[in-house]
């Protein structure tokens, strides 16, 4: 067993300790395109709740705006995201739904001026009382466009299990997680000749698998990605959706889109926001064929956005 | 398979095989002729400036150059054939260096890192950014030999004797290469600092993003991610800042106390003796031989002068090589902004 594991924080603050990373079961292969249903299954029985936001409201003007009517980028939106899901926030431009990705791993801080209230609950515990770090290495992300760091291959998905623990890990330890990342994500077989290649020669769809394998090699309980396919081309496009489909069994994924079709293709469940509120959610089923409210209706069919 | 096909209406070809026509210099308006003879001529000139200043300085000084020359210590003589070549002056100008870059190197990475990282947020922080950058471009805009009377009204209080020695009299000299070096890090500090800082505000926003949100602390991404990305442009600031150190003379005759050979200095471990001693670099040997100085030996100013430029030649190469090493070893990271 390979333990990556760091001592809890001599803090008062009750935070939790970090979680031990370690290989219990042998990971499933990703299977190859020939193997998998022609038809995708029903969904499978959702996992446990995973995250929920509590009221959350989020404003970029400072903290004296916050619940100002027409300055929030997103009021008061409640959810429930649960493993074994795909979540997927649709709605025009501008409506808040990159906003409330970005502060489920508290990236908005980043943003001078930011403010949020509401609740964030990861597992139970309220995101703002664990450490940033602590917490963006349970909720990891996946951004639009596709970006590794100019280092090679293997360095990129070791960068993310190097300094989890106290001890720096050697190489012959971090191999195996970093082989077993890059096979969930689906890249393995395409790089294993060569690892430690620039990962910056890698075409479009291979480094935003890449990322996905970065973000995936600590296991996170949970997965963000914003708009990943809107830079690629329709195949590369096809290999992620399908990969997402398979990463649901382990984390539970967010994803952010403003392709409906993708969002039919890929979601369970559907959000639908407009200027900042969280106007329908659903099933994919219920959102696109019997929305309920008649702004939803509008949007899915294509009458404005 | 596309043909070249001088009249593309003749043949059967499909249009956008070949070349399509492009307007000729005679359909131009008259000032677009002129506004690209002049960039013409302004190249061309440039080129011809540069060829002469080559190609003279190597016609006078190249028959001159020895090998010996070079490691050879000069002497003092008033015979053109006794006064030996200039070996020290060689190694006045590459301690200079070295002690310039060691002090600026730090202090301008540090700064520019802070500037980008962390004095972008807050109106403190903003004021201390501003302060600080105006700073550095009044140090820039400072000429040298200001800057090289200042490091000897700093240099000659007491409290900073350490740096040199203490004459007869008891007056602090305040000449050394500590004091040299020190001043001529003034001189490297800029475009140091703005190669780097440039460097890092070219680093895209979503790789810091991707950075924080695989849960890192802000100082393993600059640590892991910003200062790698950057190094190509780090050798481009350090090749400017030796540039301009190796060139500088005002300093050199001011501040080093321009004797002819490396004068250490006794006491103290063996290179503080050197450091604290006074000595000479090509520059100044090329002043003190050339007609404005005392003139003994105007070869050797030239031949001095022609390894001058072969130094930042060869710098200048050894740096371009380094950028586009490390541009194939990560892949292609763009670096904004060149050699000036």
């Amino acid at each position: 067993m390979i333990e990556l594991k760091q001592a809890p924080h001599p803090v008062a603050v009750a935070v939790p300790p970090r979680r031990t990373i370690v290989l219990d079961r042998l990971p499933e292969p990703v299977r190859p395109p020939e193997q998998r249903e022609a038809v995708r299954p029903l969904a499978t029985a959702a996992g446990p709740e995973r995250l929920r936001l509590e009221d959350v409201t989020v404003t970029y003007g400072g903290a004296s705006t916050l619940g100002r009517r027409g300055a929030n980028a997103v009021r008061s939106v409640s959810l429930s995201i649960h493993q074994g899901e795909v979540l997927a926030l649709i709605g025009p431009s501008g409506c808040g739904k990159t906003t409330l990705l970005r502060t489920l791993n508290r990236l908005t801080e980043l943003t001078p001026g930011a403010c949020r209230g509401g609740r964030i609950l990861l597992d139970g515990e309220d995101i703002h009382e664990l450490e940033d770090t602590a917490l963006r290495a349970r909720v990891a992300m996946v951004f639009q466009q596709p970006n590794p760091f100019p280092m090679s291959i293997f360095d990129n998905v070791a960068f993310a299990l190097r300094e989890q623990s106290r001890r720096r890990p050697r190489r012959p330890e971090l191999e195996p997680l970093v082989v077993d990342a890059l096979k969930r994500a689906g890249l393995y077989n395409e790089v294993e000749d060569d690892l430690h290649r620039p990962a910056l020669r890698l075409s479009g769809g291979q480094q935003q698998r890449l990322c996905i394998a970065r973000a995936i090699a600590l296991r996170p309980e949970v997965l963000l990605m914003d708009e990943p396919c809107s830079a690629l081309d329709p195949i590369s496009t096809g290999v992620i959706e399908e990969l997402i489909h398979e990463l649901r069994r382990d984390h539970a994924v967010v994803i952010v889109t403003h392709n409906l079709a993708q969002a039919h293709r890929v979601a369970d469940k559907v959000a639908f926001m407009y200027l900042g509120d969280l106007v329908e959610y659903g099933t994919v089923q219920q959102v696109f064929e019997e929305p309920r409210a008649p702004r939803t209706r509008d949007y899915v069919q294509g009458a404005f956005g | 398979m596309s043909t070249f096909v001088s009249d593309p209406r003749a043949g059967g070809l499909p249009s956008g095989s070949q070349r399509g026509r492009r307007s000729s210099l005679r359909t131009w308006r008259w000032s677009d002729r002129l506004v690209l003879c002049a960039a013409w001529a302004a190249g061309l000139s440039l080129c011809a400036i540069a060829a002469a200043i080559l190609l003279y300085m190597g016609y006078r000084g190249v028959q001159y150059l020895r090998p010996d020359l070079i490691f050879s210590r000069p002497q003092a003589s008033l015979n053109q054939a006794g006064s030996g070549g200039f070996l020290d002056p060689l190694l006045g100008t590459a301690l200079l260096t070295v002690i310039g870059i060691a002090i600026a190197a730090p202090l301008a990475i540090s700064s520019a890192l802070w500037i980008v990282e962390y004095g972008q947020g807050g109106r403190a922080h903003q004021l201390l950014t501003r302060v600080v950058e105006s700073s550095i471009e009044i140090v820039a805009g400072t000429p040298d030999i200001v800057i090289a009377v200042f490091g000897l009204a700093i240099f000659q209080l007491h409290l900073l004797a350490f740096a040199s020695f203490i004459g007869e009299g008891g007056g602090v000299y305040g000449r050394s290469f500590l004091a040299a070096g020190a001043m001529m890090s003034l001189i490297a500090l800029p475009p140091l600092f703005v190669a780097t800082r440039d460097g890092l505000l070219a680093v895209p926003a979503h790789m810091r993003e991707a950075a924080f949100a695989l849960g890192k602390t802000r100082i393993a991404t600059i640590r892991r991610v910003l200062l790698p990305s950057v190094r190509p442009n780090i050798a481009t600031g350090v090749t400017l800042g030796v540039s301009r150190i190796i060139a500088d003379t005002a300093i050199v005759i001011v501040l080093l106390g321009d004797e002819l050979r490396l004068t250490p200095r006794q006491g103290g471990f063996p290179g503080l003796g050197v450091l604290r001693g006074t000595g000479s670099s090509l520059t100044s040997y090329v002043y003190d031989n050339s007609p404005a100085g005392e003139g003994l030996a105007p070869q050797k100013a030239y031949a001095a002068a022609v390894l001058l430029l072969v130094f930042v030649l060869l710098l200048n190469l050894a740096v371009e090589r380094f950028i586009r090493r490390s541009q194939a070893r990560t892949g292609g990271v763009a670096i904004a902004g060149g050699i000036a």
